[in-house]
């Protein structure tokens, strides 16, 4: 068959060229732009080469440091926070219940912190953990705990870690369930039948099927916590001192504090570059978990 | 290896306190022996899975009593009971290999090593799965991990019986008649009561020595496949087992006569004044009823088509508003559309509200 040739259909691709453009390629060229200069404002631009990507991977500089101590601090963030919420997310989905009107009642209550927008989460806690009128420091210091989240870098990191945990638990607990869902009831009859002990239905069913949720689970927590920046935000805007201090709470003091636009596009795009690597990573990981061919069996 | 009584076994979804009519198994009654091959035969929905797990334990029965050598074993969980059961679909434990599949219950119940490796060696060897040990069970082909089910129920030495829930449907029709007579060889081999569900019934009259047929909750006849075959004892049997079916035909019976729209038909047997108000019908296998040229002595039919199955050929025919099938002898050519059936008396059953007329001599 021959093909039609029509040259007019580039038009049709336009719109969505032009949307693309204006959305992401020229705001991105603008911060790559930026991060080649320095400008000391009255829109005076000064060329700088990769100046500032120089100082952004040395520690002795202030921006290096600033960047490295936050990008270490965020790497922590991401760990512990991972470390708590998966395991905590399959307990939960394991002792929720399986049908009944409770799977319906279990599902909003999990979902009810998913729904909360960030900053309002970051005021709940702001106020919760307050020692004067929250409830939680007011009570941790009548039992005679010296916590105040504000002076105390340890408090401020308990409070910021316990906080994404209260928020995000539930969605590693929700993905979690929906693998256990979808095991089929003969994978728990065939286990009873052999005998196999709670553990062992764990590790040789439920785990292995909960694998790819999994995957996902941890994928999405990473990166939301990677760039996590509203809630610690509003609870301790940082602090004390820089303890709290994430890349993007960084990098928001640098570009809007400090008005250092060529530092700050130097920083995003490194930022940037490494969420890209590692959604890299964990897409190329999912995509080949399980996906070898199986073997044919041959004639008996 | 133990004898399995059933005592009064009821089992209702909805309820203890629900009709009776609604149970998924309504209560029975009957003793699998130690060693035996049953076959567990109904249509989809006629209790025969519930049987099944009931003996296993995953469903706890409404009312009754499961019996291993006279123990009482029905409070007891199903990882206490000594049961090993098949499922339709292939269960395989992803992360593990095929030995270790194997192993798996046997390691659950602390056995020892060496005697898990010769078990599984064993059990490898007679499912033709050696060459496959190593490997991870989630790459093989649906037969070859449905081999590897089989082999875990089968991997066990001392359990009481090995249950089979149509553990064949996955399995290419080639490949069926290989593994179901390869189960018939393992239950020679290793003595075990095998019991054995389908819905198919050269499956069960293939497999077992002791088919038990299954309708509507209820156990309808047990026997051996000759017995259902020749001496059904609910016409659910008669039309179920055997292709065509048994043909079933309202008729008033007494003494040696049976009279079907006022045609006599003599049978073997006496069954003097049946019980009035019952539904009494005669019931002859399409083998037994030969087609012939109408005449004046035989019962007269319109026939309606001809089956040819190859080695015999069946005529569909009609007597008034009930359907028949009937053997068209060899070299008998059929001319016109009307026949004459005669009935070989021997294999004339009587049956009275479905149920087997037993005939005096």
């Amino acid at each position: 068959m021959d093909k039609t040739i029509n040259q007019k259909a580039w038009f049709l691709v336009l719109p969505v060229f032009l949307v693309v453009a204006f959305s992401a390629v020229l705001p991105l060229m603008t911060v790559v732009n930026y991060s080649m200069q320095d400008t000391f404002g009255n829109n005076q631009f000064f060329w700088n080469g990769v100046g500032w990507f120089k100082e952004l991977l040395d520690p002795s500089t202030d921006l290096g440091g600033r960047f490295l101590a936050s990008l270490g601090r965020n790497l922590f963030f991401s760990a512990v926070i991972l470390a708590i919420e998966v395991p905590l997310g399959i307990v939960v989905a394991l002792s929720m219940p399986r049908e009944g009107w409770s799977v319906a009642a279990c599902l909003v209550i999990l979902a009810l912190p998913l729904l909360i927008p960030w900053n309002v989460v970051g005021t709940i806690w702001q106020i919760f953990g307050r020692p004067d009128i929250g409830l939680l420091g007011y009570v941790l210091n009548h039992l005679g705990l010296n916590y105040n989240y504000v002076s105390n870098e340890v408090d401020a990191w308990v409070t910021v870690i316990v906080m994404d945990v209260w928020h995000w638990t539930s969605l590693v607990a929700l993905l979690c369930y929906a693998g256990l869902k979808s095991i089929p009831d003969a994978y728990y009859q065939a286990a009873q039948i052999d005998g196999a002990s709670r553990w062992a239905v764990f590790k040789a069913i439920q785990l292995p099927k909960m694998n790819r949720v999994l995957l996902i689970a941890v994928l999405l927590r990473f990166m939301d916590s990677f760039m996590i920046y509203t809630e610690p935000f509003v609870v301790t805007g940082g602090g004390p001192g820089n303890s709290t201090t994430f890349v993007s709470i960084e990098l928001v003091k640098i570009a809007l504090g400090q008005f250092d636009l060529g530092k700050a596009a130097a920083l995003s795009l490194v930022y940037n570059l490494i969420i890209l690597i590692v959604c890299w990573v964990f897409y190329t990981v999912m995509t080949n978990a399980g996906s070898e061919r199986p073997v044919k069996q041959g004639a008996a | 290896m133990a004898r399995i009584d059933l005592v009064d076994l009821a089992q209702s979804y909805s309820g203890n306190d629900a009709p009776l009519e609604s149970f998924a198994l309504k209560p029975v009654t009957m003793t699998w022996r130690q060693g035996g091959a049953y076959a567990l035969l109904g249509p989809s929905g006629c209790g025969k899975t519930t049987l099944l797990n009931l003996i296993s334990g995953i469903v706890t029965p409404s009312r009754g009593k499961i019996l291993f050598d006279g123990q009482d074993i029905t409070p007891l969980s199903t990882q206490k009971r000594n049961i090993a059961q098949v499922f339709q679909f292939p269960v395989i434990y992803d992360t593990m290999t095929v030995g270790q599949n194997l192993a798996f219950p046997l390691k659950n119940r602390g056995v020892a090593k060496a005697e898990v490796d010769a078990r599984v060696r064993q059990i490898a060897d007679l499912l033709d799965l050696t060459p496959y040990l190593n490997r991870k069970a989630t790459r093989l082909t649906a037969d070859a991990k449905q081999k590897i089910s089989l082999g875990r129920g089968l991997v066990r030495s001392d359990v009481a019986a090995v249950l089979f829930d149509e553990p064949l449907t996955v399995i290419d029709p080639e490949l069926k008649w290989q593994l179901r007579s390869k189960l018939k060889a393992l239950h020679r081999e290793l003595d075990l009561t095998m019991i054995y569900v389908t819905h198919d019934q050269t499956e069960a009259l293939t497999f077992a020595d002791t088919v038990v047929v299954m309708h509507d909750g209820r156990v309808v006849q047990s026997g051996t496949p000759a017995e259902l075959f020749d001496k059904p004892a609910h016409t659910f049997v008669g039309y179920f087992i055997g292709s065509p079916g048994m043909n079933i035909v309202p008729a008033e019976v007494s003494g040696h006569e049976a009279r079907i729209d006022g045609h006599v038909i003599g049978l073997h047997r006496n069954y003097g004044v049946l019980p009035a108000g019952k539904k009494i019908e005669i019931g002859v296998r399409p083998e037994f009823v030969d087609v012939a040229a109408p005449a004046s002595g035989l019962l007269s039919a319109t026939i309606e088509r001809i089956d040819d199955l190859g080695r015999i050929q069946f005529a569909r025919v009609r007597v008034g508003n009930t359907k028949l099938a009937a053997r068209v002898p060899p070299g008998f050519s059929i001319s016109g559309d009307t026949a004459g059936l005669i009935f070989n008396p021997a294999n004339v059953h009587v049956y009275a509200d479905s149920h087997l007329v037993e005939g005096g001599a």
